[in-house]
């Protein structure tokens, strides 16, 4: 079948299999390798991407969900218009020293976007809440938390500014 | 995954046309049980008809003394509903709970309720607040819906719409999470209701069940002290990797008397 969608900015029209999620397709036929599979198994958070601005995990998704939506991937995340920079948040995990090995980074970094966005003034409380379907098994989440409370301030100044 | 068919109706009746006319078809809401499903090939429909385009199955309606939960509602939207947080609060607290924020933003209420998942939320609620499952051909009462492991009263071709949940007096819902999957250990939903209390579990057996011993108690005094000495029998409970039945048994009375905190909270 063939699907029509925005990803990252782009309109973008291809013909899939129905059987297909959209972590790989990302991967393998777009070639956006920021999004991981981890578990496979809908729990690690690895694979988070926006669908229509929601934080979803790819994994758990097939490709028709695709069709007249609007998708943002890791690769699709901006700093300030016109700058070369990161995106608050990913400064944040940066500053924060928020990763270790990096490979849940994508998936809590998008997770944390959504987050963030949607509630300022955010508690850690609530943080690790909302990071509870993002598993990382290097950083014992300390750090994470760190810069998830750093990159939702930024952004917010950043709104503000 | 192997490869199916795939069908995107516009309408309730052009679904239903599908699932009894297409052999071997599935329905799918949010997909949250029936993609993992798929991928490990523990089902291998012939055709997937989803029901993501039916915008009539999705939102909240205040009735008054009733709320209606349409079938496609996903969880983010019933724990951040107004009305729902207004109503019944318990319920939206039980949506807030489930699987993870981008569990929630997919799942639906509806696909919880017919997939009847042992160690599922919404069975609890649904059962513990005595709700009124509608489909397109009829109105099936909660305790006449849940059969047992993954068993339901739906019938072929028989398609959710909603969910009728009464506004109660009072309600709570409180559960042990397995760490990893965030589904329940054990949850347990009290509802205090004019017509008398009512206390459904979930995760600790084979389906979803009332406790009609903690029910007499509360009814007589809604107060956690009144279930604290009420033993619930291990047999026939859950043992796998995660808690043995007798340790479920125990926690039932835990999660009960927590859900009557909640709800006196």
């Amino acid at each position: 079948m063939q699907i029509s969608f925005t990803l990252n900015g782009r309109p973008t029209t291809m013909d899939v299999d129905p059987a297909t999620l959209v972590a790989e397709l990302l991967r393998e036929r777009l070639n956006l390798t920021g999004t991981h599979i981890g578990c496979d198994t809908s729990q690690c958070g690895a694979c988070v991407v926006h669908l229509d601005g929601l934080p979803v995990k790819s994994c758990t998704l097939l490709a028709p969900a695709l069709d007249g939506a609007t998708l943002v991937t890791i690769e699709g995340l901006q700093g300030a218009p016109g700058s070369n920079r990161l995106h608050p948040m990913q400064e944040a995990f940066r500053e924060n020293h928020g990763l270790q090995c990096g490979f849940c980074t994508p998936g809590m970094v998008m997770t944390a976007v959504a987050l963030a966005r949607d509630k300022p003034g955010l508690t850690e409380a609530e943080v690790r809440h909302g990071l509870e379907g993002n598993i990382c098994r290097c950083t014992g989440y300390q750090n994470i938390v760190l810069s998830v409370m750093a990159g939702a301030d930024a952004m917010h100044a950043a709104k503000g500014e | 995954m192997k490869s199916f068919a795939y069908h995107q109706p516009g309408g309730i009746p052009e679904a239903a046309k599908l699932l009894s006319s297409v052999a071997e078809s599935k329905l799918v809401a949010g997909g949250m049980t029936l993609i993992p499903t798929l991928k490990q090939r523990l089902a291998q429909p012939e055709a997937l008809i989803d029901l993501s385009s039916l915008a009539d199955l999705r939102g909240i309606s205040d009735d008054g003394a009733t709320i209606t939960i349409g079938a496609m509602t996903p969880h983010a939207q019933v724990a951040a509903s107004e009305l729902v947080r207004g109503k019944i609060p318990a319920l939206a607290a039980l949506a807030s709970m489930i699987g993870d924020p981008a569990v929630r933003n997919r799942g639906t209420i509806g696909g919880s309720v017919a997939n009847n998942d042992p160690a599922a939320d919404y069975p609890a609620g649904t059962l513990g607040l005595g709700a009124t499952i509608v489909t397109n051909a009829r109105e099936i009462a909660a305790d006449a819906f849940f059969l047992g492991l993954f068993e339901t009263a739906l019938e072929a071709g028989e398609i959710i719409t909603g969910i009728r949940f009464p506004v109660p007096l009072k309600a709570g819902y409180a559960k042990f999470k397995a760490p990893a999957s965030r589904y329940a250990l054990v949850g347990v939903f009290v509802a205090q209701l004019p017509a008398g209390v009512r206390v459904a579990v979930t995760g600790a057996g084979a389906g979803v069940f009332r406790v009609p011993p903690m029910e007499a108690a509360l009814s007589n005094n809604f107060d956690a002290s009144a279930i604290a000495a009420i033993k619930i029998d291990a047999d026939g409970l859950t043992s796998d990797i995660h808690a043995e039945a007798d340790y479920r048994a125990h926690l039932v009375t835990v999660m009960a008397k927590r859900a009557v905190g909640a709800a006196l909270g």
